[in-house]
């Protein structure tokens, strides 16, 4: 907001988990929402949706690609579907390992996935409830700890390699700058994305200019696929042989002082109040 | 190709802060506060049960014939009235304190931070229990000690494995220990393990931090003595008056040898000047007098009725293979589950079913302590406390018929 306000808006912050975001919007005449929201409904579709109803201009992706893009298991079907790279992987779902006795399928699980395996819930975000699973015998815990966040877990297999994240604003064809994640601790977990100096960042990413167009290329195509509009980012692997792989797609990065698409767009020479600008544009432009 | 830093100071920050990170538990327990949820994670002692007309009279009478002293600065050791009330406390509890080595400070949790600034250098070895008080590794990591771990039974730190320790060539500063009612563990040491761990540390020079907060809140049962009233020359005691009183005060104190407690006077002079002459002189008004000692029994026996009231309903709703300590005071009760639980992963699954706790690892310096929870009966009402703990158990049942299903 304090970005939005130093180029001359004026602008309000609403939370929604503390306010009334019907009652509010609807009272104040707002010329657009520029959505910022972590979490559930910020990002799976349900605040879009009611902005919608109001008939306000808002930045980001609409609801039902929100809602196909927070769901993991949903999201890498899409992808998968339309040719996009991203590491192979199984859906687990609670309600077959509870009311269908399913818990045995973990061994096919582990064979067609292959080990070490990625255990991440199907719907959270900042690497919540996320683990590893080295050995079979780490499954169970790896899915129990998943399905505290979700009704149902990705078992995915780990690239070993390089982490990186491609943003994009406005179009999936004018790429930013990919920024390269190396968490100190060796995972990019909650402590690693929210402390400041717990992860080095480097942008442009330290990559060649070939794997760097390939990533852009299996981002662009998965903000396509996906129905992405005005800001997004891919979390990308890049495996020992340069070739990467889409493990995550978020309609609303972070905006925080440890954020990546800030990160990128400063690479780019694009300072934070100038990208806050260019994507409330966005929104206003179709008013 | 530049690194980059969005925030100005990622650069700047000194060393000892890099133990201070983000916290996903923090974040879950910003949901975990909400009205519907029953948190039986908090240590909030139960404020309500002080009388509010003794809140006023006591207020009142510092506004009015103390005002001057109350708004002004004061010495860095603390009011001398203070002082001899809080040796009056500690008589309480068979240990005699001289007010000339205390020195009052903001809570207990200032005099582990001036405990830490005083005596740690960096790369040294301090022991704490496992599980240990969150606040003390919190106040003790920022001078970036190593952590010696010593695990605790039934009667409090196994003290056997600290002589192991130190055998196999450990080297520690001070024993750090909550001797009392543990938080988060909930047990007693014993008497044979406090002379134990007395004659071990005297006999090896180092020096122990006894952090009582909780010793005037015993259920049943005999006291068990002071390790300060054991060997007060080689014991550092830390209190607090907020659980007789109140913590939105923040007054606790040290008691110590006079070159520790010189430092330490400095090391808070250097921190706040002087601590608050307003909530000293409130709080030495209150222990004047007979009220306090009343307004103490009536909450031991809030307390004890809502300990019963959680062991209980931990008898009727928690799986048999869980297993939980029996704390005769205090405020806690230590759970341990199977060994495949996580408790760090499943706050979400709790918290979406509207019940709070602290996950174990909140308490290991090492992330250990998955297995384990902390559950506080402090502060909910005996209603809440049993719902809370029914809540909880139906999520422990599902979970464990899940792991069954999943491993085979």
């Amino acid at each position: 907001m304090t970005a939005l306000v130093s180029k001359g808006y004026d602008a309000f912050v609403l939370d929604p988990a503390e306010e009334p975001l019907v009652e509010l919007l609807s009272a104040a005449r707002v010329s657009a929402c520029y959505v910022a929201l972590h979490g559930k409904e910020g990002e799976d579709g349900t605040v879009q949706r009611l902005i919608e109803l109001l008939g306000i201009p808002y930045t980001g992706t609409r609801p039902l690609a929100c809602h196909v893009t927070f769901d993991k298991v949903l999201a890498k079907e899409a992808l998968a579907g339309a040719g996009v790279s991203t590491p192979p992987w199984v859906t687990v779902e609670a309600s077959a390992l509870r009311d269908l006795s399913a818990g045995p399928i973990l061994h096919h699980v582990a064979e067609r996935v292959g080990l070490p395996a990625v255990v991440k819930p199907s719907r959270a975000g900042s690497a919540m409830g996320l683990s590893f699973a080295e050995r079979e015998s780490d499954l169970p815990s790896a899915v129990m700890s998943a399905l505290s966040f979700a009704d149902a877990v990705v078992v995915e297999r780990k690239i070993e390699g390089t982490e990186v994240a491609a943003a994009m604003v406005g179009s999936p064809d004018e790429p930013l700058p990919l920024v390269e994640i190396v968490p100190k601790s060796g995972v990019y977990d909650y402590a690693a994305r929210y402390t400041a100096g717990a992860t080095e960042y480097y942008a442009p990413a330290r990559v060649s200019p070939e794997v760097a167009a390939a990533c852009h290329r299996e981002a662009a195509q998965a903000f396509r696929t996906l129905g992405l509009r005005d800001v997004s980012q891919a979390d990308i692997m890049i495996d020992s042989r340069g070739t990467p792989w889409v493990v995550d797609v978020n309609v609303s990065p972070g905006m925080t002082d440890t954020s990546l698409l800030p990160m990128s767009a400063q690479s780019a020479g694009i300072p934070f109040p100038d990208l806050c600008e260019r994507i409330l544009q966005l929104a206003l432009a179709r008013a | 190709m530049a690194e980059l830093n969005v925030d100005p100071y990622a650069d700047l920050y000194a060393r000892r802060t890099s133990g201070m990170s983000a916290s996903e538990v923090r974040a879950l327990f910003a949901v975990a506060s909400r009205p519907e949820v029953v948190s039986l994670a908090g240590g909030m002692p139960y404020v309500q049960g002080i009388p509010q007309e003794d809140v006023f009279d006591v207020v009142a009478h510092v506004v009015s014939e103390q005002a001057s002293t109350a708004l002004q600065y004061g010495g860095g050791q603390g009011m001398p009235a203070l002082r001899e009330r809080l040796a009056m406390l500690m008589h309480e509890e068979g240990t005699e304190a001289d007010p000339e080595d205390m020195v009052v400070t903001t809570g207990a949790q200032q005099a582990l931070d001036l405990v830490g600034k005083v005596l740690i250098d960096p790369g040294d070895e301090i022991v704490v229990e496992a599980p240990s008080y969150v606040g003390a590794l919190s106040a003790f990591s920022a001078y970036e000690p190593r952590f010696v771990q010593i695990e605790l039974d039934d009667n409090g730190m196994v003290v056997e494995r600290l002589e192991e320790a130190l055998v196999k060539g450990a080297r520690p500063k001070f024993v750090y220990t909550v001797p009392n009612f543990h938080n988060p563990a909930g047990v007693t040491m014993s008497t044979a393990r406090r002379e134990q761990l007395v004659a071990l540390c005297r006999e090896a020079h180092i020096p122990i931090v006894e952090d009582n907060p909780y010793g005037l809140l015993r259920f049943e049962g005999r006291s068990e003595p002071t390790l300060r009233s054991m060997d007060p020359q080689n014991v550092i005691y830390l209190g607090t008056v907020s659980k007789v009183f109140s913590p939105g005060l923040r007054v606790g104190w040290a008691l110590a040898e006079p070159g520790v407690l010189q430092r330490m006077i400095l090391a808070k002079e250097a921190a706040d000047l002087c601590g608050s002459s307003f909530t000293m002189l409130v709080t030495e008004r209150y222990l004047s007098g007979g009220r306090w000692r009343k307004n103490l029994q009536g909450l031991v026996d809030v307390y004890r009725s809502r300990r019963d009231a959680m062991l209980a309903a931990l008898d009727e709703h928690f799986p048999d293979d869980a297993t939980w300590t029996l704390p005769a005071g205090g405020f806690f009760v230590w759970v341990t589950l199977p060994g495949y639980f996580d408790t760090q992963a499943m706050l979400a699954a709790a918290v979406e079913r509207r019940v709070a706790y602290v996950p174990g690892t909140a308490f290991h310096p090492d992330g250990r302590g998955r297995d384990k929870m902390r559950l506080a009966f402090c502060y909910p009402t005996e209603d809440d406390i049993v719902e809370g703990v029914r809540r909880l158990g139906a999520l422990l049942t599902d979970e464990e018929e899940l792991y069954r299903s999943l491993s085979g």
